[in-house]
């Protein structure tokens, strides 16, 4: 029966076609968003896999996923929130690693506001200072660690606003409601540069380390999109576009 | 006491904005529901849909637009510069302007409605009486479409209570000033902390409940038809 064979050599490429090019769904903080596109956009070439992204801050993107968010991976802004959910059997063991250190900048959409940015922030001169909500956001939480080491949280108290992740941070600034904000230094750099407006690159030794934890979640454990993306995130042409927006990587 | 004293001070904030915004919708909506309600006008159709606006938009699209209105590139932000006010985003007052716009429709409808159903012949009546229009419009209309301001009052009121996608956009949750209660609940919710969320949420809930309650018992309107 020639009909039948053809029939089921038809299903058999289909089946091959769909083993090959399968479809990940993740979660990933709000900070990398512009390197994730730049690498998503070169994976999906790569492997014929897709990539489905949801941006947020890290801590909704977890109780989101704590009450049953159908993503298959999470690159957090933190170790903490994947830690958890290894922890709390929600994550694949051994699946989690560093993809990213992060920076932290002092910026403003004005190009000759933020010279000197500890100066700047002594002296007040700005109208508004933005940050990302230090409950939710581990770019918040080193803004103010930052702030506090140079002494200043009490003085600026009265000016802050938060945004409700480090992308909303930036736009309060990037749309000059406020003069000045601190944002993650990826937001602003491209190819090792700040791009636009100006700003302070934050040294490292003022805050706690923002090491970047991705972890693989159950429901992902046995779709070969979210693991080849997990290999191909560790691979030399991710790690070039992660140190490119001003990330440092293990 | 089981809420937090930052919760009161939502709570409180969430109060004075409703009410303000309310307060100065009755002044603002009247005369655009009356010209609504009275006009022949071929401008009756396309006014009355920018007014229903907000009904249908999106928070985040009203957010985006007041944002950058009224940042200092804005027209509205060079306008709140050049008169001293400073920019409004981040202020109580900033939230009072994006509630009028919110919370529009739900005022000028209802009054409209009511406008709509006293008919011409009250005022024509009052006119052959020789009543100024000013003196129609306070003597006779206005008094007429009484229960139809109560509506616009309480449904403008519980519905800024509600807002919560505008004041996320351009409050920058900054305590007593702009962290309403909402914003408050979603914080929690974003925190894990589910405890203090349940209290802030329960008596959100019963706050609605008991505000609708007065809208759908007390309805003199219905009544009278």
């Amino acid at each position: 029966m020639p009909r039948i064979r053809l029939l089921l050599l038809a299903l058999g490429l289909a089946a091959a076609v769909s083993v090959c090019a399968e479809e990940a769904q993740i979660a990933v903080a709000a900070n990398f968003t512009a390197p994730m596109k730049a690498i998503i956009a070169l994976f999906e070439d790569d492997t014929g896999h897709s990539v489905k992204v949801s941006f947020g801050s890290t801590g909704k993107l977890y109780a989101q996923i704590k009450n049953g968010a159908p993503f298959e991976a999470l690159l957090a802004a933190d170790q903490r929130r994947p830690e958890l959910l290894e922890e709390e059997g929600v994550g694949v063991p051994g699946s989690r690693f560093t993809y990213a250190i992060g920076s932290l900048a002092l910026w403003s959409a004005d190009a000759e506001k933020v010279e000197d940015g500890p100066a700047l922030l002594e002296s007040g001169d700005f109208n508004k200072l933005s940050i990302a909500n230090p409950k939710l956001a581990p770019y918040g939480e080193a803004a103010v660690e930052t702030l506090e080491a140079l002494g200043q949280k009490a003085e600026v108290e009265p000016k802050l606003v938060m945004g409700e992740n480090i992308a909303q941070t930036y736009q309060f600034i990037d749309t000059g409601n406020a003069d000045i904000g601190f944002v993650a230094l990826s937001q602003v750099m491209k190819d090792g540069e700040i791009v636009k407006g100006s700003g302070w690159i934050v040294p490292s030794e003022m805050h706690a380390p923002i090491n970047q934890d991705a972890l693989i979640l159950n429901s992902g454990k046995d779709n070969p999109a979210v693991t080849e993306l997990f290999a191909y995130l560790q691979g030399e042409k991710a790690e070039a576009i992660i140190h490119d927006f001003g990330y440092e990587t293990e | 006491m089981w809420l937090t004293e930052t919760d009161l001070e939502a709570i409180w904030l969430t109060l004075r904005l409703a009410t303000v915004t309310t307060l100065i919708l009755f002044i603002v909506a009247t005369p655009v529901a009356w010209w609504l309600a009275r006009t022949r006008s071929r401008w009756k159709g396309p006014i009355g849909a920018v007014v229903a606006l907000p009904l249908v938009l999106p928070p985040s699209v009203l957010g985006f637009y007041l944002l950058v209105a009224m940042g200092p590139n804005g027209p509205v932000g060079q306008l709140t510069q050049s008169l001293g006010i400073g920019l409004l985003p981040f202020t109580f007052w900033g939230l009072v302007v994006a509630s009028v716009f919110y919370s529009f429709p739900f005022m000028v409808q209802p009054v409209q409605n009511a406008f709509e159903s006293i008919g011409d012949r009250p005022l024509e009546a009052a006119a052959t009486l020789r009543a100024s229009p000013l003196d129609r419009f306070f003597s006779v209309a206005l008094p007429l479409s009484l229960p139809g301001f109560v509506t616009a009052g309480i449904l403008t009121f519980a519905h800024t209570v509600g807002e919560f996608g505008v004041v996320l956009m351009i409050g920058g949750n900054i305590p007593g000033v702009t962290r309403v209660a909402s914003v408050q609940i979603y914080d929690y919710v974003e925190a894990l902390e589910y405890g203090n969320a349940h209290r802030l949420a329960a008596v959100m809930l019963v706050f609605s409940f008991l505000v609708l309650l007065a809208l759908y018992v007390w309805n003199p309107g219905a009544k009278k038809r």
